[in-house]
This record gives C-alpha cells, sequence and structure tokens, in this order.
C-alpha cells in the first residue's frame, strides 16, 4: 500500500463515488431538507432581535448567520461513524480490508465526491442570503475568501476525522453509535450551529475555544460573515489545524488499533 | 367490535413488552441520551433568555412548557409512533405488507399497532420534569381547568403527529424509499419546540399561518402549554379538537386511497 497505488486509486475512487452520489440524489435533497435545525434557530433569534439588536447582531445579521450556518453545515458534515459502524456489524468491512487500499479513503473520498451536489444547494442559499442580508453576508476581501475556504476544508476534517475516530471504537465497543449521539449533541450545543458562540458568558466560550466542535461550523461561519480581524482569524485558524492534526492522530491510532480485531461475520 | 380491537391492542401491546423486558439495560442508555438530546432543546433558551426576559409574550417558565410538551410528545412519537410506523416503511419495500394485509383486521390499525418501545418513552418523564421545573421557577401551579384542558390537548395532538405519520407513511407507497422521510418528517417537527409567537415576524406571519392550519405544529406545543397556563381561548380549545378529528378524518381517506395502490413486491 505505498502512496503510489493510493494516489493512483484516489481519482477512481472519487469518480466512483461522485457516480453514486448523482444515483442517489434524490435522498440527498432529503437529508438536505432535513438540515432545519439552523432555521429553527434562525427564527427563535429574529424574534429576539426585532427591538434591539443582541451583542452586534441585528435582525439582518441573524438571517445572514444562520444561512451561512445552513450552506456551511452542508459541507462540513460526515457520516462516516454510521457507515463504519453499519459495515462492521454486517460483516461488510471485510470486502473493503482485501482492496490494497485503506477503507478511511473510500469514505473519505466519498464525502468529497458529494460536495459539487452540496454546492448546488450551499451556493444559492449564500446568493439568498446575500439578496436578503447585503454584501456583508459575504467577505469583503480576498485574503478572508481565502481564509474561509481554510476554514471550512478545516471544518470538513474534523467532522470527517471525529467521525473516523468514533466509528473505529465500535471495534472496541460492539456499537459507537451511542458514543456518536453524545458527540452530536455536543456539537449542537457548542458548535454555534444553534446560537453564534460569541453571545454565549465568556468562562463557556472560553471553554468552547478549547473544545473542536466550534472549529467544524462556527468557525467556517464567522469567516464567511466577516466577523473577525486578521490577527484574530489566524490565531482561531492555527487552533482549528491543531484540532485537525491532533484528530488526526487519534483517528489513525483508534483505527490501526481497532481494526487488528475485526473479524467478518459470515462471508 | 371495539371490544375484539381492544383486546388485539392488548395482545400487540403485551408482545412489544415482552421484547422490551429482554433489553432492559436499554432503560438507562436510552434514558440517559434522551435527557442529552434534551439538553439541546435547553441550551438556546438558556442562550436567548439570558439576552432577554421577555420574548414576544413569552418569559423563560412559559416557553420552557412549550420545550416541555416538545420532549413529551417527542417520547410519544418515538416510543409509539416510530417503531410501528418505520416497520410499514419496511413492509412496503420488502412486499411482506401481503400478510399484514391478508389479517382479518384493519390494516391501519395492525400496522400501527405492531411495535412499541416503551424505553424510548423516557422523553415523556423529561417532559413531565420539565413542566415540574417550570411550573416552580414560575412560582405558581396549573389550574384544575387548565390541566384538564390541557390533558385533552393531549389527546389531539398525539392524533395530529400520528396522522401527519400516516401521511408521511402513506408516501411510501408512491416513493418506496423513505426511510430518510422519517428524518424529515422529526426536522420539520423541530420547529414545534418554541412558542409559535416566535414565528409572527417572519414573512408577515404566513409562517404562524402554515403551522396553525397546514402542519398543525402550533396545536401541538404551543396550545396545550397555554391551556396549562390558563390562558387558551375556550374557542381555540374546540377549534384544535375539531381540527384535530377532521385531520385524523383526511388521513384516514390517504391512507385507504394509498393502500389500493399497493402492489406487491414480490410476485
Amino acid at each position: 500500500m505505498s502512496a503510489r497505488t493510493t494516489l493512483r486509486a484516489l481519482p477512481t475512487l472519487l469518480r466512483v463515488a461522485f457516480a453514486e452520489a448523482v444515483a442517489y440524489r434524490a435522498e440527498m435533497l432529503i437529508w438536505v431538507l432535513s438540515t432545519t435545525m439552523p432555521l429553527v434557530n434562525m427564527v427563535l433569534w429574529i424574534a429576539v432581535a426585532r427591538d434591539a439588536p443582541v451583542g452586534r447582531f441585528t435582525e439582518a445579521d441573524f438571517v445572514g448567520y444562520f444561512l451561512a450556518t445552513f450552506a456551511v453545515r452542508q459541507l462540513a458534515t460526515s457520516w462516516a461513524a454510521w457507515l463504519i459502524n453499519w459495515e462492521v456489524k454486517q460483516g461488510t468491512l471485510a470486502m473493503r480490508l482485501m482492496r490494497p487500499i485503506s477503507p478511511l479513503w473510500a469514505y473519505g473520498m466519498e464525502s468529497v465526491a458529494n460536495f459539487p451536489l452540496r454546492l448546488v444547494v450551499a451556493v444559492p442559499v449564500i446568493l439568498l442570503s446575500v439578496a436578503l442580508v447585503g454584501a456583508k453576508a459575504v467577505p469583503q476581501h480576498a485574503w478572508q475568501w481565502g481564509f474561509f475556504v481554510l476554514a471550512l476544508v478545516g471544518g470538513w476534517a474534523i467532522a470527517f476525522l471525529a467521525n473516523v475516530a468514533i466509528g473505529a471504537l465500535c471495534f472496541f465497543l460492539e456499537s459507537s453509535e451511542r458514543v456518536l449521539e453524545v458527540w452530536l449533541v455536543l456539537f449542537f450545543v457548542c458548535s454555534g450551529y444553534m446560537y453564534p458562540v460569541e453571545l454565549l458568558p465568556p468562562t463557556l466560550r472560553t471553554l468552547i475555544d478549547w473544545l473542536p466542535f466550534r472549529y467544524q461550523i462556527g468557525l467556517p461561519v464567522e469567516m464567511l460573515t466577516g466577523a473577525f480581524g486578521w490577527e484574530e482569524s489566524v490565531r482561531l485558524l492555527l487552533a482549528q489545524w491543531a484540532w485537525v492534526a491532533g484528530l488526526g492522530a487519534v483517528a489513525a491510532v483508534v483505527w490501526t488499533q481497532g481494526v487488528k480485531r475485526f473479524a467478518a461475520f459470515g462471508g | 367490535m371495539l371490544k375484539r380491537y381492544l383486546r388485539l391492542l392488548g395482545i400487540q401491546l403485551k408482545a412489544s413488552g415482552l421484547l422490551s423486558l429482554q433489553y432492559r439495560a436499554d432503560f438507562f442508555t436510552d434514558g440517559v441520551t434522551s435527557l442529552f438530546w434534551t439538553f439541546t432543546a435547553l441550551a438556546p433558551l438558556f442562550v436567548v433568555y439570558g439576552e432577554r426576559p421577555n420574548i414576544e409574550g413569552w418569559n423563560f417558565g412559559e416557553a420552557l412548557l412549550v420545550v416541555g410538551w416538545f420532549t413529551l410528545l417527542q417520547g410519544v412519537l418515538e416510543g409509539a409512533i416510530n417503531p410501528s410506523l418505520t416497520g410499514v416503511v419496511e413492509h412496503i419495500r420488502k412486499g411482506t405488507l401481503d400478510f399484514v394485509l391478508l389479517k382479518p383486521a384493519d390494516a391501519q390499525f395492525l400496522v400501527s399497532t405492531q411495535r412499541f418501545q416503551p424505553w424510548r418513552a423516557f422523553n415523556v418523564l423529561t417532559g413531565v420534569g420539565l413542566f415540574i421545573y417550570a411550573f416552580s421557577w414560575l412560582g405558581r401551579w396549573p389550574s384544575v381547568p387548565g390541566l384538564l384542558a390541557s390533558v385533552l390537548l393531549l389527546g389531539t395532538s398525539t392524533l395530529l403527529l400520528y396522522s401527519l405519520w400516516i401521511l408521511t407513511v402513506s408516501a411510501a407507497f408512491f416513493v418506496v424509499r423513505v426511510d430518510n422521510l422519517t428524518y424529515l418528517f422529526s426536522s420539520i417537527f423541530d420547529f414545534a419546540r418554541w412558542p409559535s409567537n416566535v414565528f409572527q415576524g417572519v414573512g408577515r406571519g404566513v409562517l404562524t399561518w402554515v403551522f396553525t392550519f397546514v402542519i398543525p405544529l402550533a396545536l401541538m406545543t404551543t396550545f396545550p402549554a397555554e391551556a396549562m397556563l390558563g390562558r387558551l381561548p375556550p374557542q381555540s380549545l374546540v377549534g384544535a379538537v375539531v381540527g384535530a378529528g377532521l385531520f385524523a378524518w383526511g388521513s384516514r381517506q390517504v391512507w385507504l386511497r394509498s393502500i389500493s395502490r399497493y402492489t406487491s413486491a414480490s410476485s
């Protein structure tokens, strides 16, 4: 499994995964439509901000923030943990392990191949946000766009690596779906998915700055809506990529240790 | 006739109960996860009411009642409605619905009672806990007529929820791949977690109208909470009961229409 074979296989994996994504496009659309949480919370915050702004957020800012959250959530997401749990339970992981390339690449490509279709949803939402909120819904400078892309890639990496780590726990626990649920709850509460994290009291905010969740959704959203200056952005991006590296190491260790324990059932 | 169906219901309940008793540990794991998820409904409330004492005429304790009803109904949904109706989708896909249709009892009754998951109903307890917390926060207790009205509304809410579900499942006869329609349903139900007055500001009240008359979410959580507070106008109570009856009748007609289109998958 040299780096060269892996590299050579990637385009094919990507093509297969993209064909699959196109084949199941209706299913994906339903998943997209089920992302109502940002909208549910947007409605609440609009009502709150009707009379006077909350912090630096006016009604329009909340619309911009939550539409950006909706768009970012389409891209910075992964469902590898479910997949791993399911394939281990069914024993179909054995098929993947026989291939001369780590299954993790296949899981990763599956997620990446969904990007074009998900962009078809995310881009119009951003355009809608610009139409409703005005030009301040998107970055004004080129460097901010660059930082946004970097933050978005980082957000996706955090989602994917955490999913792999949690999914691989099922080699030890039989099923790690409960662990995933706990992770998801923390994600909902700490990531800026339900409210901008800057509205939290300072002590909580410090805690959240040390946790990975806000770097998955909150940071890309804040980069898109231009919440920070240059220095603060660099600091947060560094923190984000430190988490990417950390979670990458954890995922690699849990996966390699776990997969040794795998015994396929049936044939 | 009625006696026969009651006996049937008893048998179905007993079968599900025995099955659940085999997985007693689920009571704790489901309970803990349910408490965790409740936290995602509460966290935005804490943040919002940290900023404002009152939103659209609802203070913290009153809004908590709505979250309580939301949680309670989620328990009803996950414990009594979801398990059966997910089973229907499976029946349709595999073609085993034939066996249900052959039995000498009403098909809708049989499929709706085929599976209960009592442990999943832990949310009902969490909901009741939230009521107690909310009223102790408010520093008063609900009046007796208010409580009676809210119990009546619990019936109508359950009926509405069930009818909406029947409508969703009827869609399975047309599109088959409906298992993620269930997610879509739960995510639309997420809008029921705030008092419906919150929606007034969005689209000049169109959203309030939709959530009262088209997808009657307001009837399910806001009305019972108002009844508990003793401020639900009597005509709304009557409207809710009549409306739920009409809705159930309509969904029954759709179900009958859909099942006549069922073609077995096997032969």
